[in-house]
Formats: structure tokens, sequence, C-alpha cells
């Protein structure tokens, strides 16, 4: 329970990854959220650098020394390194918004990097919760248990009426925010993307890209939360998530899936094996192009087709890979700054490495 | 094009372009002058007579939290509410934007703070109950309707203090 480096230890986060995670072919992580913010105090956007500053001490006190479910540490932003902050972003720790503005910023995070809890993002106290494969129910009683914890120690901003109030009106209410990271490689094949995002717009979800907020999909990732943070309760929400719109999508990029194999195998595995082939031999490689080859690689994986040419190739070797190009963990890799065309060639190096031990 | 607080027709349009995102805001007379903008007719047509007249600043000055000192055109303007005391200051405003923001939803139902006092925990759990009753109705499940029409009852018969236990919903 000490300030810390934010040098991250292990290849992957404790939350993405796990290929005996439960729909885990599909869903790669889940993630809940609920923002709070302390009565009698601007929020974040109006708050003076002394009423921000109150808030960072007040927080940092208490979430190292109030005992928690989880063993926290502390990364004071204002201090850290953009390398440093990097990483926190690539291992979905913190915003890109809360990575950008430092000041009077930080953020607590688990030993075990399944929760961390951002302070003065948008909100004062943003706490979440990430797990691996599809465990919304797991992800929300930890970050409830974790909310009860500091709330018990924290004087939170709530009215009958409104709920816990936030700085944005689409926070106010429980300020919870369930989401699922979704492959969905085959209903973009397929051109159903399209009809994703109408059922998720006709449901009061977001769809967003692979780092949340104002980010693009990258490798057929979508995050899928809920908008609607009033007038349902945590439970409602969750029940609907957990038995409704996440498994009604996994099967929706099953039968994508399916129907790619039953119609067009010979073209999928051509895809497939021009990715691993793409991978294993090449030299240079830009983020978008390999993370695009990772999508189809790890499609290949889920569908059993590399088992006989690469059984060593697992979800889990798929799923590291896609953190280690990014580029912050490309950097911690090589151990040092460089240019862009280095990165690619370090790039294609780690991906040559791990997936045919060159 | 209607108001965006009300139903009236709206008469100031603005348009602000911030970080590449747009932002459309327009209000009735009314609302305008809440919000601090001045009309047309208010003014002295001749910049020269405003300044001798004083009058140049619109007449009626829009109210601001007495907390943050934000006003309602901050908040619709920037989607950002500026402190807790906003939500009592702009209530009924803050209210219609909320709610559109938020599906229609005008209170809240879910978990509350371990503090909460008795009577806002048993007004939350009556919303709670009446939305569980409501869906389970929709899905056809009687049996659980009449379970959670018989609790909702024994909350309304229940004194406010008899319904203080447990901390959390």
């Amino acid at each position: 329970m000490t300030d810390h480096d934010a040098s991250m230890g292990s290849d992957r986060p404790g939350h993405e990854g796990h290929e005996d995670a439960p729909g885990s072919d599909v869903v790669l992580s889940s993630r809940v959220r609920i923002a709070r913010n302390l009565d009698g105090i601007p929020f974040v956007n109006r708050a003076s650098s002394e009423q921000c500053e109150y808030v960072v001490r007040t927080a940092r006190h208490l979430l190292l020394h109030v005992p928690l479910n989880e063993r926290m540490i502390w990364v004071d932003l204002e201090q850290s390194s953009s390398h440093e902050r990097q990483l926190l972003v690539e291992r979905h720790l913190i915003s890109r918004q809360h990575a950008e503005n430092t000041i009077h910023r930080g953020v607590a995070v688990a030993e075990n990097e399944r929760a961390s809890v951002m302070v003065n993002e948008e909100d004062h106290v943003r706490i979440q919760v990430l797990r691996p494969g599809l465990q919304l129910r797991a992800a929300t009683e930890a970050c409830m248990t974790l909310d009860d914890s500091i709330g018990n120690h924290m004087d939170y901003a709530y009215r009958e009426r409104w709920g816990y109030l936030s700085a944005c009106p689409t926070n106010v209410g429980t300020g919870i925010r369930m989401s699922a990271m979704l492959h969905l490689p085959a209903l973009r094949l397929t051109n159903d993307i399209g009809r994703v995002r109408q059922a998720a717009k006709d449901l009061h979800l977001a769809v967003r890209g692979f780092y949340g907020e104002g980010s693009e999909s990258t490798g057929n990732f979508y995050q899928i939360s809920n908008q609607i943070t009033l007038g349902r309760s945590e439970d409602d929400i969750l029940e609907e998530f957990e038995s409704t719109i996440i498994p009604g999508l996994v099967q929706y990029e099953q039968a994508a899936r399916q129907v790619l194999l039953d119609k067009h195998r010979r073209s999928l595995e051509d895809r497939v094996f021009r990715a691993f082939g793409t991978l294993g031999t090449a030299r240079m490689l830009k983020l978008d192009e390999a993370m695009k080859l990772l999508s189809r690689l790890r499609l290949g994986v889920c569908l059993d087709m590399l088992k006989d040419a690469a059984e060593s190739i697992t979800l889990d070797t798929v799923n590291t890979l896609m953190l280690l190009v990014q580029p912050g963990h490309l950097r911690q890799h090589v151990g040092g700054q460089i240019s862009p065309e280095d990165a690619r060639g370090a790039r294609a190096d780690i991906v040559r490495e791990i997936l045919i031990g060159e | 094009m209607k108001c965006d607080i009300c139903d009236k027709p709206a008469v100031v349009h603005e348009v602000t372009i911030a970080h590449g995102v747009k932002k459309e805001v327009h209000l009735c007379i009314d609302h305008a002058r809440e919000a601090g903008v001045a009309m047309p007719g208010q003014q002295p047509g001749n910049k020269l007579l405003s300044k001798i007249s004083g009058s140049g600043k619109p007449t009626v000055m829009a109210p601001r939290c007495p907390e943050c000192g934000t006003s309602f055109a901050q908040v619709r303007q920037h989607s950002l509410i500026g402190c807790p005391a906003c939500y009592d200051t702009f209530e009924e405003p803050l209210g219609r934007l909320i709610e559109r923001a938020q599906a229609g939803a005008t209170h809240h139902i879910g978990r509350g703070v371990a503090n909460e006092d008795s009577q806002s925990k048993r007004q939350r759990e009556e919303r709670q109950l009446m939305q569980a009753l409501a869906t389970a109705l929709s899905r056809e499940q009687y049996e659980r309707a009449a379970e959670i029409r018989d609790r909702i009852s024994q909350l309304s018969q229940a004194t406010p203090e008899e319904t203080t236990e447990g901390d959390k919903a």
C-alpha cells in the first residue's frame, strides 16, 4: 500500500485474456464503474485548484488506509510520466481523458489490476472493476463492495429525487455504467455491425471503441454499455445486461461465425492463415495492421482453425499480443523511447517471438 | 422549432462548435431572458447611447447557483453541472434536461447512501417495488407480482421507523 511509479509488472492485466473465463471467445472483458462526488464541493469542472487538491488528498488517504476488498497502489498522475499514463490507459485502468488532464489527479490501482479508482476525472471519484470474459455480476458485486467501503468514509453527494449526483446529467442516479468488450469480427464480415449499432441505439446503449469514450473500434472490438442511469436500479440494469443484451450479442456473433464456416469456410480460412502468415514473417508492423491481423487470428483460434498448424497459439497468446503491440507496452518492452520506424520493427519482432518463437 | 426547455416556439438560436463537437441551443423568449440573453427590443440601437444610458446589459440577470456561480445557460452549453447545489437551484429546468438525457426518467431507483433518512429510503423502496411490479406484470409473472403488491401494501402501512433496517437496498 504505497505510492507507485506505475510500472506494470506482468505482461497482462488481471482482467484480460483468460481463455477459461466464461464467454471469452466473444467477450474479452466485463467492466462496471460507479461515479460518485463529495457533497459540498463543486464538481471537477468548476472546482478550484485548492478544492481539487483537497479531493485528491482526501481520496488518497482513504484509499490507502481504509480496509478495502482490494489492496491499492496510489499513482499521482501529476508526478507520473506520459509513458506511465499511457501504460495505465492501455491496461484500461484510467481513461484517456484522465491521462491528459493531470493537475491534482490520481488513481488507486488494485495490485491485481482488477479494480481502479480514478480521482478527479469528470467526477470526484470513479470506481471501476474489471473481470475477464462475461462476468458482469462478479464485477458489479465487487464494485458495490468497494463503493460501500469508500462511501462509509466519504460524504457522497446524494438527493432523494436524483440519487447520486454527478457532473454530467447522463450519470445521475445510480451512477453505474456496465460494459462488455466484445470481439465481433464475424458480424463485421457479414456487414451486420450496422444492425448491432441500430439495436443498441434503440435500447439506449452506447457502442464505443477499444479505449471507451471517443475511441474508434480497432481489431473489431466494441464496448457496449448502458446509457441510462436514472429510474432503473443497479439490479435491473445488471439483469438486462447479463440475461438479455450481452448473451443476445454473443449468440448473434456466434451465429454469424457459423454462417461463415458453413458457407465460406475456405475464404475464412484463407483470411485467418494469411493473417498468421503475415504476423509470423513480417519485419515491420503498424499498430492498426497488427490489430487487424490479430483480430483475424483470434477468430481463427476461436474456431479451432489453427489446431494443426500451430497448436501452441491459444486465445491467451492472442489476447496478450493485443496488449503488447500497443505503443506504451512496446516502449516498455524495448526499454526506452524509440522512433516510429523502430517501433514498427520492434512490434513485428515481438509478434514473431511470441507466435513462432523466432 | 420548439424551445429546448418548454414547448413554446424558440426565438433565440445559438450554435457553438468546440473541439469539433456541435452544440445547438434553442430558447423561447421567456427562457432566453431567464438565461440572460438580451432581446433585440431591449437594447438601444446605438452603442454610444447604450453606454450613456447604461442599459447595454440585459435587464434580467440569469439566476446563478449561489454555491458555485454557474448559470443554467452554462449547464446547458457544456452539458456539465457545476456542483451538488446546482441540482437544488435549477431543479425544474435541470429536471427537464435530465429527463431528456435519461429517456424520460425523473426519479432515482436503486441503492441509497448509508446515512439516508427513513422517509427518503421508504420512497425509494416504494418506487423500486412499483417498477418491479410493472416488470413482473409485463412478463406475466403473476405470482411474483402478487408478492410485490403485498410488499408495497406492507411498506405503505409501516411507519417510517419500521423501514430503516439495513443500510442499502
